[in-house]
């Protein structure tokens, strides 16, 4: 009998899925140069996130933010050996078809750009490669899900260094899980239309006691500490924006975040790694910032 | 018996769950007194160089190694097929090595980027009539096994399941699927380590 090449089916929500399980308890690093990308590589980054500017210099430049120059995704995507993600508008399906030709591992459609559609979201099944969305509460979650979001991330307020809004989404999802856990099948049905989020999904979070896809935070981390609590609230890992690469020693914080995140129960050991760090990132505090200029609220 | 999947980094939950499943007591390893008393450990999918860097760091490196030495049970999926490697290639030549055991030559990525990655069904003859399911993702490529390296499974004729006595491996995930036949074949490797170990310390 003639061997056949066996049929490999690319694409599917397991491999998507599955890309996001790889990079649980690991820390994702923004990067803006292959330098960067190099440095988060050897500081144990699982993955980096290729940008034009971190969000705090994208808070700071106003205009119009968008998807990262093709020639920097290249460049990044040639120096590192592990995952590379790149932002594309919420709504943009083409910046996200650019990046897919990219061959970018996985797209964020983020709140931190400038949306391109105030209505709608990508249609993220459209796409072989994953996305990664951002959510403040369960329903947002739930229905970034329903529209092929492959790993979910709660938003904090990017670009601040200041890690409230985070804890603030993050319990607010975790909260509403346990609602959906303690509630009697009956209920469900209410509490979807609550969230505004598919009632399949709601069943799934009961059945499985948290979200469906990985869940990290995103948002305002700025230290180890600042990482160990997210690790500790329940997050499945980090992402780190201008935490790394506006500190006075990148190499060092990123080193200290990652091994942070390992031993995030281990107060001893948090202790140890932000020892002579250097300076975290200038923080902002949210009363200072203007109802414009949030951009957790992008995205629906 | 007690099998300690490496916590670290990576999917260490689907990996303890299949573990569950098979009724054998599963427990977490982050440090090097973890290691003791376990029959075999598991090295989860995940960054090979973020999982390597950590265990140098904590010690937990050298003293797998020198278990392994001792003919302890180790099963590696992906990035923990990279750690066990003898020789490891990167997309810019040679990559670092770590614990090594297992005389194989792998290529990191070198099943392409995310959007390559795939499933597909390939027979394993030692695991009975029914294919297996396999789930690749950013996959490690066995390029070249040294004679000792028993292919157990191979994809479009390269191989993705070796063995090489207490050592088994593979570039797919078998822990993202419901089949738990690759995780029970390494179980009872462990369990004959866990045996032969009680035989000799009788007197």
């Amino acid at each position: 009998m003639a061997q056949q090449m066996n049929q490999r089916e690319q694409g599917t929500a397991g491999v998507k899925t599955g890309l996001a399980e790889m990079l649980k308890g690991g820390v994702i690093m923004d990067v803006t140069t292959p330098e960067q990308a190099l440095i988060a590589e050897q500081a144990g980054a699982v993955a980096v996130m290729a940008l034009e500017r971190v969000p705090a210099d994208i808070r700071a430049a106003g205009g119009v933010a968008r998807m990262a120059d093709p020639a920097i995704v290249r460049a990044i995507n040639a120096a590192v050996e592990i995952p590379v993600m790149a932002k594309a508008r919420i709504g943009h399906f083409v910046e996200a078809q650019v990046l897919e030709a990219l061959e970018v591992d996985y797209i964020d459609e983020s709140e931190v750009l400038t949306p391109a559609d105030e209505q709608y979201h990508i249609d993220k099944w459209n796409f072989n490669v994953p996305f990664v969305c951002g959510a403040r509460n369960l329903g947002e979650a739930l229905r970034r899900i329903a529209e092929g979001a492959a790993m979910i991330r709660t938003k904090g307020e990017p670009g601040t260094g200041n890690v409230v809004e985070a804890v603030r989404h993050l319990r607010t999802v975790l909260g509403e899980i346990r609602r959906v856990t303690a509630a009697p099948a009956e209920e469900l049905g209410t509490l979807a239309k609550e969230f505004g989020a598919p009632l399949e999904l709601v069943r799934r979070v009961k059945e499985m006691g948290r979200l469906p896809v990985v869940h990290f935070v995103a948002g305002g981390i700025a230290t180890p500490a600042d990482a160990a609590l997210m690790m500790q609230l329940g997050a499945d890992g980090i992402f780190v924006g201008s935490g790394i690469f506006k500190s006075q020693n990148p190499a060092a914080m990123a080193r200290a975040i990652v091994r942070a995140t390992l031993h995030y129960n281990d107060p001893a050991v948090i202790a140890e790694v932000s020892e002579s760090v250097g300076q975290a990132m200038a923080g902002l505090e949210m009363s200072t910032l203007a109802p414009s200029d949030r951009m957790q609220e992008r995205g629906w | 018996m007690r099998i300690g999947v490496l916590a670290i980094q990576g999917d260490v939950r689907e990996h303890r769950r299949h573990l569950e499943r098979l009724g054998v007591d599963a427990t977490e390893v982050r440090r090097p007194a973890e290691l003791f008393g376990l029959a075999g450990l598991i090295m989860p999918g995940g960054e090979s160089s973020t999982i390597g860097m950590l265990m140098t760091e904590s010690g937990l490196l050298d003293a797998l190694h020198a278990k392994m030495a001792e003919g302890f049970p180790v099963y590696g999926t992906c990035a923990g097929m990279i750690l066990v490697a003898n020789r490891v290639q990167g997309a810019r030549g040679a990559s670092p090595t770590w614990l090594g055991g297992l005389d194989v030559t792998v290529a990191r990525n070198a099943y392409g980027r995310q959007v390559q990655s795939f499933e597909a069904d390939i027979p394993v003859r030692a695991l009975g009539p029914e294919p297996v399911h396999v789930v690749f993702i950013r996959a490690p490529r066995i390029v070249a096994a040294g004679p000792a390296v028993h292919v157990l499974g191979q994809l479009d004729d390269e191989p993705v399941l070796v063995e090489q006595g207490p050592f088994l491996a593979s570039s797919f995930h078998p822990e993202l699927t419901d089949d738990l036949r690759i995780h029970r074949y390494f179980a009872a490797k462990a369990l004959r380590f866990q045996e032969a170990g009680a035989a000799k310390s009788v007197p």
